[in-house]
């Protein structure tokens, strides 16, 4: 089996993870979505890693494991707290920053 | 050449006064008039002590300057201001300090219900003081200063009473009428110093043969433009009857005896330019014969005595340009009648504002009649006046009219007939209007409708008059007899001594050729208006008088050709400002808006188009790197 079909995979789910963000409202599944899309990310950089005989991709992907770690973490309060102030989870309806 | 200390303080006295007067304000009332009049008294005294002085030099040294102060120095090139007192000179400033002085004398008693006296004998201060300066100044940039100093106080004085809205309006009226010479005066002064490099009369005198004829042509036609505004001939004549809006003192100082007379100073002192371009002094010539047959003509058809007296003014005044454009030899004719025309007509001016100061300042003359009977004192000065202006023998108008027309008989072949039968015809139409105004003011039936008599003027008011009517007497043998106004400015403006082309007619058959027209013009007056006289101006009347009652439609003229089309040219240009200047300034704006509010549609607030534009974005980044390396 070609290495680059990994590759193949990473692209595949990291688009979409992009048309999740970009087409659903719900605040959690836009959530799992950039989660999918950081794991696709992740699936390239240790495919990456295998490629070159190194260790340095899989060190990058550890990271991203870290931040996608703090941002579930802080995310998902923020859409709690929305959740509970307005009695909905659809990011359409977060749009007070335009005026 | 002589110098003097003196000059300065003619011009410098009445000009403190009238600042004084100004500045002190209410707390001068008392005193204003008193002040003002002993100082135009004091400039006259400088006047005649000077006059006798240079009465007992010799001819060659009779000249006197004074330096003031250096006024302009910009490398080789220096104006001084300097005054310059000749025999042209002393001629006028005895005729504005003495006429002046008089005149004063006269204002304290016919302004003194008028609460503005002061501002009044202030302004006429500053009057004296410019227009000494105008005669005094030895180059044409002093001139100049003298020349606006005029306007400007004529401007003042016209519009004196400006509450009444008509008069400030024909105030305004002379003042940009004025304007129109100015600029020709102007650009003389830049025309001369582009062609000599100097601007003071000796410097250009003494080149003026080295200069083409073309620039000084050139030079002559932009003076000639200037003494006709300032002179009110034709074409710039029509701010002279709206200008009677001043008080009668005014009319007569100013706009009879000295401001309106600068014309023919000017082109007097510019002898040498204009005995050096022919055709300009044709052009004065034209400019001459039309006015003074132009204001004969308006003069005949004015019911208004001061408009008909300020006609008859420029139709005089036509004649002194009509002179001046003779060439060295009308030069000193043309001052001659200067000078008797400021005694007889300031005299007029004076008896026509004692008629009026009788007759409740009505001024229209189909309310008058029959006056002479109440007012004796004013009605023998006015006909002393009016015996002088019309050119009987031996008052002052015949020997000074009478030379011009013998001039004009002179000037040689058809040119010459022309020009002197159209001074004879002026003399016959002057003849008769003034004869007109005569019989209707001081003759006839009493029209006036109001029961109470018209009553004579004050001591004050009579004495001027009876002084001025002296001098409309005398003045004319004085200066006629052995020549002595001729050969008095001889040096000055003809010291080439250039006689007659021809002598076209013996002087005696011009004289009797002239009196003949003045027994002519009066005639036809007294035989046209012996009658009872209507007190309404009659509407069934000849096409002419229709012309003249309007001023022979120069206003209408003026409106339609310059004004309107000025007005228009300033509209349009003004909606091309609007339109292209601002038009592109505003559309630079205009487009960042817009831009602006389409760019604004993009912050919509919604997450997910963020997120698409970011994934656009990083999309189109991508794929130009790949282009751009591939």
């Amino acid at each position: 089996m070609s290495i680059a079909n990994y590759l193949y995979l990473s692209a595949i789910l990291f688009t979409i993870g992009a048309v999740g963000v970009v087409v659903r409202r719900n605040a959690i599944v836009v959530f799992m979505c950039i989660e999918l899309m950081l794991n696709a990310a992740n699936l390239a950089f240790v495919t990456f890693a295998r490629i070159n005989g190194n260790l340095e991709g899989q060190v990058v992907a550890f990271f991203t494991m870290v931040v996608a770690a703090c941002e579930v973490v802080v995310g998902l309060a923020i859409i709690v707290t929305i959740y509970r102030s307005r009695r909905s989870a659809s990011v359409d309806d977060a749009s007070l920053l335009k005026r | 050449m002589t110098t003097s200390s003196n000059l300065v303080w003619l011009i410098a006295l009445p000009l403190l006064s009238s600042a004084l007067l100004l500045l002190a304000g209410k707390r001068a009332n008392a005193w204003g008039h008193l002040l003002a009049t002993t100082v135009s008294a004091s400039a006259f005294a400088i006047g005649v002590v000077e006059f006798f002085a240079m009465q007992n030099r010799d001819v060659a040294a009779r000249p006197v300057t004074q330096k003031v102060f250096t006024w302009i120095s910009v490398g080789d090139f220096q104006v001084d201001a300097s005054l310059l007192l000749d025999q042209l000179s002393i001629c006028f400033v005895l005729l504005i300090t003495g006429v002046g002085t008089l005149i004063h004398v006269y204002s304290i008693a016919y302004m003194s219900h008028d609460r503005d006296r002061r501002r009044f004998f202030a302004y006429l201060n500053l009057f004296i003081a410019a227009m000494l300066l105008l005669v005094l100044g030895d180059s044409y940039l002093n001139l100049y200063v003298g020349w606006e100093g005029v306007g400007l106080a004529s401007y003042l004085l016209i519009g004196f009473w400006n509450e009444k809205p008509a008069y400030a309006t024909a105030a305004k009226k002379a003042f940009i009428a004025n304007r129109v010479g100015d600029v020709g005066l102007s650009l003389a002064i830049m025309i001369a110093f582009a062609t000599f490099g100097d601007v003071t009369f000796k410097g250009i005198e003494e080149q003026a043969d080295q200069a083409s004829t073309a620039s000084m042509t050139a030079i002559a036609l932009m003076l000639l433009l200037a003494a006709v505004g300032k002179s009110a001939q034709f074409p710039l004549q029509s701010w002279l009857g709206d200008a009677m809006a001043g008080p009668t003192p005014v009319s007569a100082l100013i706009h009879a005896a000295t401001m309106v007379t600068a014309g023919v100073y000017l082109i007097t002192r510019s002898n040498f330019v204009f005995d050096a371009a022919p055709t300009a002094q044709l052009a004065v010539i034209v400019v001459g014969v039309i006015t003074l047959l132009f204001g004969a003509v308006i003069g005949m058809a004015k019911d208004d005595i001061k408009k008909a007296l300020a006609a008859s003014t420029m139709s005089q005044i036509g004649y002194m340009i009509l002179a001046t454009g003779l060439g060295p030899i009308g030069y000193a004719f043309a001052i001659m009648h200067l000078l008797t025309h400021g005694f007889f007509k300031a005299s007029m001016f004076l008896g026509a504002g004692s008629v009026m100061h009788g007759m409740k300042d009505e001024v229209n003359m189909r309310k008058y009649g029959g006056i002479g009977k109440y007012m004796p004192f004013t009605f023998i000065t006015f006909g002393l006046g009016y015996l002088a202006i019309i050119g009987v023998p031996p008052f002052a108008g015949f020997y000074s009219k009478d030379k011009i027309i013998e001039t004009a008989f002179n000037a040689g072949g058809l040119k010459g007939v022309l020009l002197g039968g159209a001074t004879l015809l002026g003399a016959t139409i002057t003849a008769f209007y003034m004869t007109r105004v005569v019989i209707m003011t001081f003759f006839g039936n009493e029209r006036w409708g109001h029961k109470d008599e018209p009553h004579e003027s004050p001591a004050l008011m009579l004495i001027p008059i009876s002084l001025l009517s002296v001098g409309s007497v005398i003045s004319g043998f004085l200066f006629y007899r052995n020549h002595s106004l001729e050969y008095w400015l001889k040096p000055i403006v003809n010291p080439a001594g250039e006689q007659h082309l021809e002598e076209f007619l013996k002087p005696i058959v011009v004289s009797v050729l002239a009196v003949t027209a003045v027994i002519i013009g009066v005639s036809i007056a007294i035989a046209k208006y012996r009658g009872e006289i209507s007190s309404e101006a009659p509407v069934k009347v000849n096409a002419l008088t229709k012309a003249a009652r309007r001023d022979l439609f120069q206003d209408d003229f003026n409106e339609k050709v310059f004004m309107r089309p000025g007005q228009l040219l300033v509209k349009k240009l003004l909606n091309f400002d609007y339109i292209a200047l601002d038009g592109l300034v505003r559309l630079v704006g205009a487009v960042s808006v817009g831009a602006g509010q389409s760019l604004r549609k993009l912050q919509n607030g919604y997450v997910r188009s963020y997120a698409l534009m970011m994934v656009v974005g990083v999309l189109s980044l991508l794929i130009t790197v790949w282009l751009m390396t591939s």
